[in-house]
């Protein structure tokens, strides 16, 4: 049978008009790092960024997984997957690699590359960019490459089941709690950054809110008046979402100004029934339609801000490196730049929550072994591009203003004379009546701690789309980002809380067998209420604390997320390690070290930092104490906050200790495997045997000469043979 | 210069054919059509895919 990449053909010398096209893209970048380096002042451009990003993208593309897809993986196009093997129309489904990509790509981009780059802006832009950067290359797009690899040879097993596999049951079980208790702490802080969003912002919540009816419109559209036109659905709720979020300008002639002010705690409230009903609800009827609507949403804005950028060609206004960045003590979230630029930026440099997708539903839908380089670090690549996106609208705006917006109310003290004069022991001068012109110019009350980086992307997004496109729109343009953040958010809830009870009856199954059954409803609700529970009680300590819940809860966040990309990178360790390809373990492992030595020292700090601003302990000690003495402690206003603090800084230091404790279990569990399998020169594995393909299809983006026509001649023999009646 | 519009806005459609699963139900077709069956209804077939993602949710990330 043909096969369309053959491994002689992959060690292809490179033609010398190609060697003249990567020159000239190898220019480009060094030109663009350059002028990052060298450059200083106020007129730094950030298309040098975007151009840094791109450059480098494509080398590492074209090269470093290349070398991984060939060398290393040594992925082999004669094999079957097990879309192939296994096709059942369902989960096992042969794709076009194209679409794939896109289903691959919506399923791990989120609010997280957008969130974490905004707040490490309080480092200035250089260290972001690098790390975004550098870490995507060599770290967060080969974990989500080898990954999808291995379970794809596996077909399509989870991430739980193969630690447990091939590591060990302790392991395992680490990694399972690991991944559950990851999952609660990342839909709290995403709420989080939610309820930051619409907080006192009636027009906000007057759009999000109408995204229910819409998408239960959708629904009902789909379910009985046309069945599986998804498209058609899909235009007419995009339609009404635009017009939701013009119409969410006039709530004031509406009436609705007052009704829609909400405080945090309500909103809270409404997220918490929200996210039940959402997980007991059909899928049909919200979940699905609201997919299709944030998936779109999701592409448009992309699409769009890059375009803006070109047009618009903002000057940075962002330091390169900032004081905070080397003392540690910035107002958005405290420690230095390392390790906590590397924490903050999770999302689009290494995501470990990738590791769950790349093992669960897109292995079972790749066509050819090849084209895993594609979706699993080309995916990656495009995610990393919306953080450059990201950090680049939140250092395009005034500073003043961006640490107005950031830093925790307890700081800014709520009014802009005393927000002005708290940006001005920072260094930054702006003055109150600029301040609260900035939040006119978007129609909202106050931009004053608007933290969780929603509202910082959503002003920097309105003044480059405005600087682009023109028109005076700024008001529309800041709810457009808001509601296009918010959207996604919601469905990662809404499909998160779904994942998250399905994992609870699965495992709760072990024991109790009737418990796993999905459609027992006293099961079902119970485990929905318990996981909606437990990342409600997050959610709700980070709205009521006193210090910030994302100064506090943030870097939580990006230290869970970062060490499940550890049990991830030791499981591709391992499995090198086992499939005897220990010369290559330095792919993931030199990742996986850097990814030990950033979470662990984090988690240190953490956890034993002396100082009460950066750990956990220290600050519910000093808090303690004062409470012990009768004395209150700013920003704590009485004793019930006194309490608050203390109890919110114990919950996570505990948690953070445990994530630490369960990935170091996982690790520690994987060395001895390590040390064995180097030593016999492999072990053996759950690998699934190979068996032979005769599926044809191109490998990357766009086809070659050569595999268009093998692609057609496999076509032309699959009609001769559906002519010829061969049984399916 | 016609012609490549009409392949690009034809790409386009085919693409949201794939990606939003509309595709699914030709192939379904053409599937009865090659074995002679049949075919249920659009709404029957679209209920059996919903049922089925009722009971496999993908997780969403960050």
């Amino acid at each position: 049978m043909s096969t369309v990449t053959s491994p002689a053909q992959t060690a292809r010398k490179m033609t010398p008009k190609s060697m003249v096209g990567w020159g000239a893209v190898a220019v480009v970048g060094a030109v663009s790092w350059t002028a990052l380096a060298l450059l200083r002042g106020e007129s730094v451009s950030a298309l040098w960024i975007l151009f840094a990003a791109l450059s480098s993208y494509a080398i590492a593309y074209r090269f470093y997984s290349r070398f991984i897809s060939y060398r290393v993986l040594r992925v082999d196009n004669t094999r079957a997957t097990p879309a192939e093997r296994l096709e059942n129309g369902h989960d096992f489904d042969v794709t076009d690699r194209r679409v794939l990509f896109g289903h691959h790509f919506a399923a791990i981009a989120g609010a997280g590359p957008l969130v974490g780059p905004v707040l490490a802006a309080q480092m200035g832009y250089l260290p972001g960019t690098i790390w975004i950067i550098v870490g995507v290359i060599f770290a967060g797009a080969v974990q989500d490459m080898v990954v999808l690899f291995f379970s794809m040879r596996r077909d399509g097993k989870s991430l739980g089941q193969m630690v447990r596999e091939e590591i060990g049951t302790i392991g395992g079980i680490a990694a399972l709690i690991a991944v559950f208790a990851i999952m609660i702490i990342i839909l709290a802080v995403l709420a989080l950054v939610v309820v930051n969003a619409l907080a006192e912002s009636p027009w906000g919540v007057f759009s999000i809110g109408l995204t229910i009816p819409i998408a239960l419109f959708m629904g009902f559209y789909l379910r009985f008046l046309r069945p599986g036109r998804v498209t058609e659905a899909t235009a007419i709720g995009v339609a009404l979402l635009l017009a939701a979020i013009i119409g969410g300008g006039y709530v004031e002639q509406m009436g609705l100004a007052q009704t829609l002010t909400l405080s945090k705690e309500t909103l809270v409230l409404c997220l918490v029934v929200y996210g039940f009903l959402a997980s007991i609800l059909p899928v049909w009827m919200l979940l699905t339609p609201r997919d299709y609507l944030s998936t779109f949403m999701k592409i448009g804005v992309i699409v769009l801000l890059a375009i803006g950028l070109i047009i618009a060609r903002p000057v940075l206004q962002n330091q390169a490196v900032t004081d905070f960045a080397i003392n540690g003590n910035g107002p958005v979230f405290a420690g230095k730049l390392f390790p906590f630029v590397f924490i903050t930026i999770a999302c689009g440099a290494l995501s470990g929550f990738h590791a769950l997708i790349a093992s669960g539903t897109t292995p079972k839908m790749i066509a050819k072994e090849s084209q895993v380089r594609m979706i699993g670090y080309g995916g990656m690549l495009a995610e990393s591009f919306v953080a450059i996106g990201a950090l680049i609208a939140a250092s395009v705006i005034n500073q003043g203003l961006y640490f107005a917006i950031n830093s925790p109310a307890g700081a800014t003290g709520g009014n802009a004379t005393s927000a002005a004069g708290f940006i001005g022991t920072l260094g930054f001068t702006i003055s109150p009546a600029d301040l609260n012109a900035a939040a006119q110019s978007i129609h909202e009350i106050t931009l004053l701690s608007r933290t969780g980086g929603a509202p910082t992307l959503a002003f920097g997004i309105s003044l480059i789309f405005t600087k682009a496109f023109g028109g005076g729109l700024a008001a529309f343009w800041y709810h457009f980002a808001i509601m296009f953040e918010a959207l996604f958010i919601l469905t990662a809830v809404d499909a998160g809380t779904r994942v998250g009870r399905f994992m609870l009856q699965d495992t709760i199954g072990n024991v109790w067998h009737k418990y796993a059954n999905i459609s027992w409803r006293p099961a079902s609700w119970s485990a929905s209420a318990v996981v909606v529970g437990l990342w409600g009680y997050m959610l709700y300590v980070g709205v009521t604390d006193p210090l910030g819940g994302i100064n506090q809860l943030f870097p939580l966040f990006g230290i869970s997320n970062q060490l499940l990309a550890a049990i991830a990178l030791a499981l591709c360790v391992t499995l090198m390690f086992k499939h005897g390809k220990g010369k290559y373990a330095w792919v993931p492992g030199v990742p996986l070290a850097w990814d030990l030595i950033v979470t662990m020292t984090a988690s240190w700090q953490k956890v034993f930092s002396g100082d009460a601003k950066l750990g956990y302990f220290e600050q519910r000690s000093v808090y303690q104490a004062a409470l012990d003495k009768g004395d209150l402690l700013a920003p704590a206003k009485n004793v019930d906050q006194m309490h608050q603090i203390i109890t919110n800084s114990t919950v996570n230091g505990f948690l953070q200790a445990l994530f630490a404790l369960l990935t170091l279990i996982v690790v520690a569990s994987a060395i001895p495997v390590w040390i064995k399998a180097a030593k016999k020169g492999g072990l053996p594995t759950n690998e699934v045997p190979p068996q032979p393909s005769h599926l044809v299809a191109p490998a990357d983006f766009f086809a070659t000469a050569q595999e268009k026509e093998a692609v057609r001649e496999y076509e032309a023999s699959e009609r001769n043979l559906a002519h010829s009646g061969r049984p399916r | 210069m016609r012609t490549a519009v009409l392949k690009a806005v034809g790409g386009i459609r085919w693409y949201l054919k794939q990606a939003t699963g509309e595709a699914k139900w030709d192939e379904y077709l053409e599937r009865c059509r090659s074995e002679d069956v049949e075919p249920m209804s659009r709404r029957d077939f679209e209920w059996r895919r919903a049922e089925y993602k009722e009971n496999n949710p993908q997780s969403r990330c960050c």
